[in-house]
């Protein structure tokens, strides 16, 4: 993959939809399962996700002539684990309630598939405003996974949305137990699949 | 098989001098001290005791030993009926992880004044090793209970033996590099203060430690090489690789703790590779419908999975 041609919103457009990273590349699913038992979760990790991937991506674009080929993936594990330690401090520090619900997550974002994807895929081989914009599409793809997740569960599970009593009651709480995370998910893939499948088939006929 | 046998022998005799190591107490009428529950201690005396003296709470003090100050206040004891045995029932629960001493004013058996006794009252530092063991592998499974290390554990589960390949390779990068990174965090990132660079590290000595055993297995094992080879790579991209280094900094673990931590996440990620494995083979003589086919289906499964491994919590041992 050479240089990219496209758009800066159509990048974001992508990231969002087309390259989904949770419903589409099925990639980082490990907090996708274990903490979207609700929207603000969701909100807090993407931010997080979104904080690092941008700055990486623009990092690695900047030095992306002076890296070695053979030492690249190292570069952009160092470079990835410095941003998620300050991500890490800055929320340990404003926000330590949510830090600690979120638990060993914030600091696993190093490890998430999706970011040093995007590195290796996009940001060493384009500009950096480029880089960019491919890193906000691909952070608010990410966090959008994670705010429709938190939504399915939060409202079934507790009848809440964001903390704020919408339903009540609580329909099913089953949805809040961690394992009912691997069914959302599922079932959420699966209707992604059939939702395209359709739309193909009407685009053809 | 006679030396099967004698083995055998040997690691049982192993066995229980490990396990009297950790009954010996600091009176020489008291034979044993344990914990029972989470607010009880239990005492074995040798031979009967005088019950107006056993079944005074004023006889018995207790603190933590982490810290004296807080005297913790006795509820209720009970003495067995052959009175060899006092259950001290407290008014809080007791943090059992700690080890506790209890003071007793001069024990009266039979009449006889015994002297006082100052106990120590510990879990047995090998239960303590193997509660975390089988807490890693089958309660607080990283897999199914942790939800951490999804992507590789849906990557390499499609096969059985891919998913042996994977598990073991697994487990003993993560036992090598879990043990350098107590190392490291013990005697460089602590005393010099260097604790908030954790993620930096950790992530670093994952992939060095992937890398060497890359290198050893190539050199020493060229056969093994060609069967697991493939696998050492994915090991990065493992989140439980740098989840476990973390854990262990974060609850202080010692070298065997550090360790037992490592094998039980390598154990666990096996045994729930394997598990996956034999389902999703079955999965795939299977008419599923055709949006479901490959990941969506294999979710579902392993959520069925993570509701049957909700029935280990209830597990614990001592």
């Amino acid at each position: 993959m050479s240089a990219t041609t496209k758009s800066n919103t159509q990048l974001v457009l992508d990231g969002i939809l087309k390259e989904n990273p949770i419903f589409k590349l099925a990639l980082s699913m490990c907090p996708a399962v274990g903490i979207s038992t609700s929207v603000m979760n969701g909100l807090l990790l993407g931010t997080a996700v979104l904080f690092v991937q941008v700055f990486s991506s623009c990092t690695i674009a900047i030095v992306r002539n002076y890296i070695h080929p053979r030492i690249r993936i190292p570069t952009y594990t160092l470079t990835i684990a410095t941003w998620v330690t300050v991500i890490d401090l800055v929320l340990a520090a404003y926000v330590p309630g949510a830090y600690k619900a979120m638990g060993i997550f914030v600091k696993l974002i190093v490890a998430f598939a999706i970011i040093t994807m995007r590195l290796e895929m996009f940001a060493c081989r384009n500009t950096v405003p480029k880089s960019f914009w491919d890193g906000i599409g691909m952070g608010f793809g990410f966090m959008f996974g994670m705010v429709v997740l938190g939504f399915v569960r939060e409202l079934l599970g507790s009848g809440t949305l964001l903390g704020y009593d919408i339903l009540g009651f609580r329909p099913l709480l089953f949805f809040v137990l961690p394992s009912a995370g691997f069914f959302v998910v599922g079932l959420m893939m699966g209707m992604f699949n059939w939702i395209e499948v359709g739309y193909n088939r009407r685009k053809e006929g | 098989m006679k030396r099967l046998a004698t083995y055998r022998l040997l690691a049982g005799a192993l066995l229980v001098a490990l396990l009297l190591a950790g009954c010996k107490t600091g009176h020489q009428f008291v034979k044993a001290t344990e914990f029972k529950d989470t607010d009880k201690i239990v005492l074995t005396f040798a031979g009967p005791v005088d019950e107006t003296w056993a079944k005074n709470p004023a006889n018995y003090s207790a603190y933590a030993q982490p810290d004296p100050d807080i005297v913790l206040k006795v509820k209720e004891v009970a003495l067995s009926p052959e009175r060899t045995q006092v259950t001290l029932t407290f008014a809080s629960p007791l943090n059992t992880k700690d080890p506790h001493v209890l003071s007793t004013t001069n024990i009266v058996s039979e009449g006889q004044d015994l002297g006082a006794a100052t106990l120590t009252v510990k879990k047995l530092y090998f239960g303590v090793l193997l509660s975390i063991l089988l807490g890693a592998a089958l309660i607080n499974n990283f897999v199914f209970t942790k939800y951490i290390g999804l992507c590789v554990f849906f990557g390499t589960s499609q096969k059985k033996g891919t998913a042996v390949g994977m598990g073991v390779v697994f487990t003993i990068v993560i036992a090598c590099a879990a043990m350098m990174a107590w190392a490291l965090y013990q005697f460089v990132l602590k005393p010099y203060q260097l604790t908030f660079l954790n993620i930096v590290v950790f992530i670093g000595l994952v992939s060095l430690s992937v890398q060497g055993v890359d290198t050893i297995l190539r050199k020493v094992n060229p056969v093994l090489f060609k069967a697991f080879g493939v696998y050492l790579v994915l090991v990065i991209a493992n989140c439980i690789a740098i989840a476990v280094p973390l854990i262990l900094a974060d609850n202080e673990y010692n070298a065997p703790e550090s360790f037992m931590l490592a094998l039980g996440a390598g154990g666990g990620f096996l045994i729930a590779l394997f598990l996956m494995a034999s389902a999703r083979e079955k999965l795939e003589l299977a008419k599923v419908p055709a949006t479901f086919k490959g990941l969506p289906i294999a979710f579902v499964t392993a959520g069925l999975f993570a509701l049957a491994f909700l029935g280990f919590s209830g597990l614990s041992i001592y």
